[in-house]
């Protein structure tokens, strides 16, 4: 009888969501905040649980590690943000944030261009690797605004767009396949556990 | 002082940084393992600033009668509620808060994403419409990579899957390593601009 009720919960907050396709409306909107409501509130224990105690209180309260106040007053810098006198105090905890970027130049250099460079520098032993290479240059060389479009450069870099139509229309499959299986999910869901459920 | 500081707070901690990823010593390791646990201490708190910011947003949307106030008041229970009841009754397997989550927040979430695939057939159909030669190509390759995942694909012809995991593994990789190239590049130049104080929007406007 419980699980049959919490079906009906489901179906009845899947058909709010799903009332959309037909307009808006006041079941569609109750539901969209209540996502809102619940996503939010639902995190909330789970950052209490999962920072909070392990990084804050175990440490400071149990561990005596004192010093690890100071973190935490800067995380309360946070909080004055939305005073207008004392809303530059949230610069702290943000700068220290940011800090981290030094990291980013070396990191995202190695990861994002020595790494992808490795990768594409390979022998051009197939007609495959051949296209990589065509595509992955032309689609660099569209990038590249200092020279106009036009004329021979104009050529190479329509290539790079038609490298890129095919990247995007394949990246479009799947995200349209990956939306169609969760509607089928849904739809199952409605069927076999809603319906099917009641009548038994 | 109120923009000064902060400043060079980040550009010293960059340089640290950037020394720490290129110097694996006992000392940088330290200092990158002493942050971790500073801006672990410091992250919980994040939570109250957003907890703060959709409360007043909500707040005075409803103590101004904005166009649908009446559902900030949804919003505030329910995130509140679930709050507490994970804080009363637990977060674990079998407790209210894991029924909430199966029942209500997922269901809901799943079907969210799911709407999308109406939404986004008819941004196909708008993009076939556009009739230009490159919208064909993204709607051609889109229609074999698709049908290379369902059996209908590999009814139509057995070669279907195959052609579309070489539209995968061979143009789009061209492309995706062309993005990921510029991506590289912007993100060490972004980087490289906050490092050195030129990028300075993350400290907000006023004083």
């Amino acid at each position: 009888m419980f699980e049959i009720i919490s079906n009906l919960i489901a179906a009845f907050f899947t058909l709010a969501i799903f009332s959309f396709l037909y307009k808006d409306n006041p079941m569609y909107r109750l539901a969209e905040q209540l996502l809102v409501g619940i996503s939010v509130g639902y995190g909330i224990p789970l950052t209490w649980q999962n920072a909070f105690i392990p990084f804050v209180y175990q440490p400071i309260f149990i561990q005596h590690k004192w010093y690890l106040i100071i973190p935490c007053l800067f995380g309360l810098m946070y909080v004055v943000r939305f005073s207008r006198s004392l809303s530059w105090l949230a610069r702290y905890p943000i700068a220290i944030g940011m800090g981290m970027t030094g990291a980013g130049v070396v990191l995202s250099m190695n990861a994002g261009v020595l790494v992808q460079m490795r990768s594409a520098m390979q022998p051009i032993d197939n007609i495959n690797m051949l296209l990589i290479f065509i595509g992955t240059v032309t689609v660099l060389l569209y990038f590249y605004f200092s020279k106009a479009h036009t004329g021979f450069y104009g050529k190479i870099t329509k290539v790079g767009v038609w490298f890129m139509m095919i990247g995007f229309g394949a990246s479009f499959g799947n995200t349209v396949m990956a939306r169609i299986s969760l509607l089928i999910g849904r739809i199952q869901f409605l069927v076999y556990d809603v319906i099917m459920g009641f009548i038994k | 002082m109120k923009k000064q500081i902060p400043l060079l707070i980040v550009i010293v901690l960059s340089f640290l940084f950037a020394l720490w990823a290129v110097i694996p010593h006992k000392v940088s390791e330290d200092f990158f393992q002493g942050y971790l646990v500073f801006a672990r201490a410091m992250s919980p708190f994040g939570v109250i600033l957003g907890l703060m910011s959709i409360t007043m947003v909500n707040v005075t949307k409803i103590k101004r009668k904005a166009p649908t106030w009446q559902y900030s008041y949804v919003t505030l229970i329910s995130l509140y509620l679930t709050a507490a009841i994970g804080f009363i009754w637990g977060t674990s397997e079998g407790s209210p808060y894991i029924w909430i989550f199966k029942n209500i927040q997922m269901p809901m979430s799943a079907t969210m994403f799911s709407l999308l695939a109406f939404y986004i057939s008819t941004a196909a159909y708008k993009a076939f419409r556009a009739r230009s030669a490159e919208a064909t190509v993204l709607l051609v390759a889109a229609i074999i990579v698709m049908l290379g995942q369902v059996p209908y694909g590999v009814m139509i012809s057995p070669k279907i899957p195959a052609f579309a995991q070489w539209i995968l593994d061979v143009p789009n990789l061209a492309s995706k390593r062309g993005f990921g190239l510029g991506v590289g590049l912007a993100m060490t130049a972004v980087s490289l601009k906050i490092m050195l104080g030129i990028e300075r929007s993350y400290l907000g406007g006023g004083d």
